[in-house]
């Protein structure tokens, strides 16, 4: 980094030399690692950007086969057939849908449940920092083991009640996988709304209180509306992740290429069906999974700008009302 | 006078187009103080700013007009090069956070990575913080980190860290006003003291303090130099209406 | 008049133990997981399950020291990967707050953050395991680093944008150079965050499973070619699991046990290091 000679010197330099230490460094090598520097930070912003539309592209090019042949009746199409390399992504699309808002209608009395207790009713103290320390424990553990313990666990339980209801006891199915996505969503959702419902100013709930308002009224009139669009993104984050969550999913529900009969039904989805066919999958079968893949991105996409979206509008508003 | 460290020719500073600094020409004698004095908003901290350039960090500001620094011109200098011959105090004390007593002190030379033997940083560890009035204090603990110290000590810190790259001239930006009365008149001295070997151009909005410590004094007002001179004749016979309404406590 | 403040009052109470009924309601598929990885997983465990390589069915025995050093090895090859990557373009974004370039880089930031996992496997698949004709550690690891990197740069933007901007100014003044205020000022007294953002990046990726099935697929040797399979512990859970034989089942809540703590180790890590090496401004 620095001249051999300018270490003796320094003491000199420093102590008796009228310009001190200015003139001894090696300013014209600086400018050139402070232009390097400036470039290399440009660069790696633009790798981010790179990255998404190489991954799009990626997509797009290798799914190109199946979108050739099959175009957008893809997700019409209700056989998903390998040995017949007849493919229509419709089941796929229906398990999908099926299973994220069945999770997301489970999930949400308990997440709204979980903003509201940490949000209002017990902001500090111990039980509500188990409480916070339990949800994240829940949200870090990984997705195959709750698979595991629903296809051990769950499933035997499911299966019982299937049995005692009269429908086919399958055990695994969308409502199995279902259940198991709304404990794996519910962590989400119940930080942004913790998070949102903590935003709303004191002053308004403490005008409601004055006026002699119960809590009960305060959180349905006030703490409710105004922290409506945040839980909204939440749950809409919460969905993002549920449709893109794999591993339990693939593992519970029952790995079957039909349009299921009901809820209880075995079935697939989008990443469900990549997960257990892409391995083998060559050729058109595999572009058409790598269509359903570039499906399942862009629709993961949208949600997540938009959730997004919402929750920085959110921000900025109450900083202009701090501010 | 003998000898100018400083010299400005009609300078001008300006933000988005916006004329802060008006054809200010003003000179600091060398190892003297000068202050700068003024309302708030006057445009003390950018004028301060330009002598190391350290305006350039703000996206739309420009200049114009010519400033010297020992006959050379700052505005043809690296400004890297320019800013270690140039020491700056903050008005708030900003001490490494990461850094021990021993290595803020000498991090003029560590981040600019210049090597040098262990008796050398000692001796300019040791000389620097004795400058600052600091060495008693610090001694027995040079390395833990400046953090723990006071405010007043932690300005003193930086004082020291700056004096330790002998500065051709140092620059204060109200070093004073985030520090209780004490620390206050403990770098008051230290101003004092250091004039001996040190030219430093100081701003401050305590009149009293301008008049206790420094030998010249410049009044900006609205961006304008409207007087600069001797403080001892300033403060008892002001040249301008202005000046005498500033001193007396009219506005600012 | 009273009839009606008690009924609000009423609904009140009515309410409130709803919410926490059904806030403490969460905690029981929580307990149970941890009470089932516990109870099966302890009782597999043992000093080969840590040591051995897995045998064929009908052996009794064995362990999954190769999902272990597989998944250490996926571990390090993501970080290498992407901690670079991420530390560069937080810096980036935490130094220019406005402008196209870093506005968009951040949309794409939250974008890749929301990514599924799977898709991030098609990926790996169609840059690494297509041209080199083979699953591979390699192909792992670069899904996994794909994932990490959202995680560090948001929190390296946060951490640095938190940094007083008169420490800049302070080393500035100094003479010193750009780019070494940031290497020399700004990044150690932003470390904390960094590294745990960092560790925080490492638990999400341990236990994914779902960007290995089709790269660093599995091994159940020991491998250390980046350019052959490699086991993880998330991917045995899962062949495990899938398996039909109650040996390998009960193998997969052994390799649970492990994960978990694996997992939950690194997110204490990363809170404690939060907390404790906290540069003092
Ligand atoms: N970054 C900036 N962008 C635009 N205008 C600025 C900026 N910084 C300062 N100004 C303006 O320049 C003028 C001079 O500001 P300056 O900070 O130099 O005043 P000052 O004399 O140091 O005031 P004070 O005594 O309050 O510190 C003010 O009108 C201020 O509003
Ligand atoms: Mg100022």
């Amino acid at each position: 980094m620095i001249d051999n000679h300018s270490a003796h010197d320094t003491k000199v330099l420093c102590l008796n030399r009228p310009f001190g230490v200015a003139d001894t460094l090696p300013e014209k090598r600086f400018d050139k690692l402070e232009k390097r520097f400036a470039t290399i930070l440009t660069l790696s912003g633009l790798v981010v950007v790179i990255l998404l539309l190489a991954i799009f592209l990626s997509l797009l090019l290798y799914s190109m086969p199946a979108i050739k042949t099959f175009g957008i009746a893809f997700f019409m199409g209700r056989t998903w057939d390998a040995a017949a390399s007849q493919f229509g992504a419709l089941p796929f699309l229906v398990g999908t849908l099926l299973t994220s808002f069945l999770a997301l209608l489970i999930s949400i009395p308990f997440s709204m449940s979980i903003s509201i207790f940490l949000g209002e009713y017990f902001r500090e103290g111990a039980f509500s920092t188990f409480l916070k320390s339990s949800i994240e424990v829940l949200a870090g553990i990984p997705s195959v083991i709750y698979g595991l313990w629903g296809l051990f666990v769950l499933m035997p339980v499911v299966r019982y009640m299937e049995v005692k209801m009269g429908v086919p006891p399958y055990g695994v199915g969308i409502f199995t996988s279902s259940l198991i996505l709304a404990v794996m969503i519910i962590p989400f959702s119940a930080s942004i709304g913790r998070e949102v419902i903590s935003l709303v100013p004191a002053d308004l709930k403490e005008a409601a209180y004055s006026l002699g308002a119960t809590k009960y009224e305060v959180i349905k009139r006030i703490i409710i509306p105004y922290a409506r669009s945040g839980m909204i993104a939440g749950i809409l984050l919460a969905l993002g992740r549920a449709i893109g969550e794999t591993m339990a999913v693939t593992m519970l529900i029952g790995n079957s290429n039909f349009i299921p009969q009901s809820i209880f039904s075995p079935a697939n989805t989008m990443a469900s069906v990549i997960a257990n066919e892409f391995a083998e999958a060559t050729g058109i079968t595999a572009a058409s999974l790598i269509y359903v893949g570039l499906i399942l991105f862009i629709v993961t996409t949208i949600v997540n700008i938009v959730g997004n979206w919402i929750i920085k509008k959110i921000g900025i508003e109450a900083s202009r009302e701090i501010g | 006078m003998e000898g100018t460290i400083l010299r400005t020719e009609d300078f001008s500073a300006y933000y988005n187009n916006n004329q802060v600094l008006k054809n200010i020409t003003f000179s600091t004698p060398k190892n003297l103080v000068t202050a700068l004095m003024g309302p708030s908003g006057c445009g003390k901290t950018t004028l301060i700013r330009c002598v190391n350039r350290m305006h350039e960090l703000i996206p739309d500001a420009k200049v114009s007009g010519k400033m010297y620094l020992m006959d050379k011109d700052i505005y043809s200098m690296e400004p890297i090069v320019l800013r270690r011959k140039i020491g700056m105090v903050f008005q708030k004390p900003n001490p490494f956070p990461t850094m021990n007593i021993y290595n803020n002190v000498i991090a003029g030379y560590k981040l600019n990575g210049i090597k040098m033997p262990r008796d050398n940083s000692d001796a300019i560890v040791e000389q620097s913080l004795k400058s600052a009035g600091l060495w008693n204090e610090v001694k027995d603990f040079l390395y833990r980190k400046g953090t723990f110290l006071s405010g007043g000590q932690q300005q003193r810190l930086c004082i020291a860290r700056a004096l330790a790259m002998k500065p051709e001239i140092l620059l204060l930006d109200e070093p004073t006003s985030a520090l209780d009365p004490k620390s206050t008149a403990h770098i008051e001295e230290l101003i004092v003291e250091l004039k001996k070997t040190q030219t430093m151009l100081l701003v401050t909005h305590n009149i009293a303090q301008a008049a206790r410590i420094s030998d010249y004094t410049a009044f900006l007002y609205l961006g304008e130099l409207i007087e600069f001179g001797p403080t001892e004749k300033m403060f008892t016979v002001p040249k301008d209406r202005r000046t005498e309404e500033y001193l007396t406590g009219k506005f600012g | 008049m009273e009839r009606q403040v008690q009924f609000r009052l009423i609904k009140n109470g009515v309410f409130k133990i709803l919410v926490v009924l059904l806030a403490v309601i969460c905690l029981i598929p929580l307990l149970l997981i941890l009470y089932y990885i516990t109870k099966n997983g302890i009782a597999v465990i043992n000093w080969d399950f840590f040591t051995q390589l897995p045998r064929p069915i009908g052996e009794s025995g064995g362990g999954i020291f190769n999902s272990i050093i597989g998944t250490i090895i996926l571990i390090i090859l993501s970080s290498i990967i992407s901690v670079p990557f991420g530390i560069a373009t937080g810096i980036y974004l935490s130094e220019n707050k406005e402008g196209k370039l870093p506005n968009t880089a951040r949309l794409c930031v939250v974008v890749l953050q929301g990514t599924p996992s799977i898709v991030l496997g098609i990926i790996a698949y169609i840059w690494v395991v297509v041209p080199f004709k083979s699953f591979s550690a390699l192909s792992g690891g670069i899904a996994l680093s794909i994932m990490m990197l959202p995680v560090i740069i948001k929190t390296t933007e946060e951490t640095l944008k938190l940094i007083p901007y008169n420490l800049k100014e302070a080393s500035l003044a100094l003479g010193v150079p750009y780019y070494r205020t940031i290497l020399k000022v700004i990044l150690p007294a932003g470390i904390n965050g960094i590294l745990t953002g960092f560790l925080l990046s490492v638990a999400r990726i341990t236990g994914e499973t779902a960007p290995l099935l089709f790269t660093a697929f599995g091994n159940q040797f020991m491998n250390f070619n980046f350019l052959k399979p490699i086991d993880s512990l998330p991917y045995r859970i899962f062949f495990y699991a899938m398996s039909p034989y109650p040996e390998w089942h009960a193998f997969a809540w052994g390799a649970s046990f492990i994960l978990v703590i694996i997992v939950l180790g690194f997110n204490l890590i990363a809170r404690g290091i939060s907390a404790k090496w906290k540069v003092q401004f």
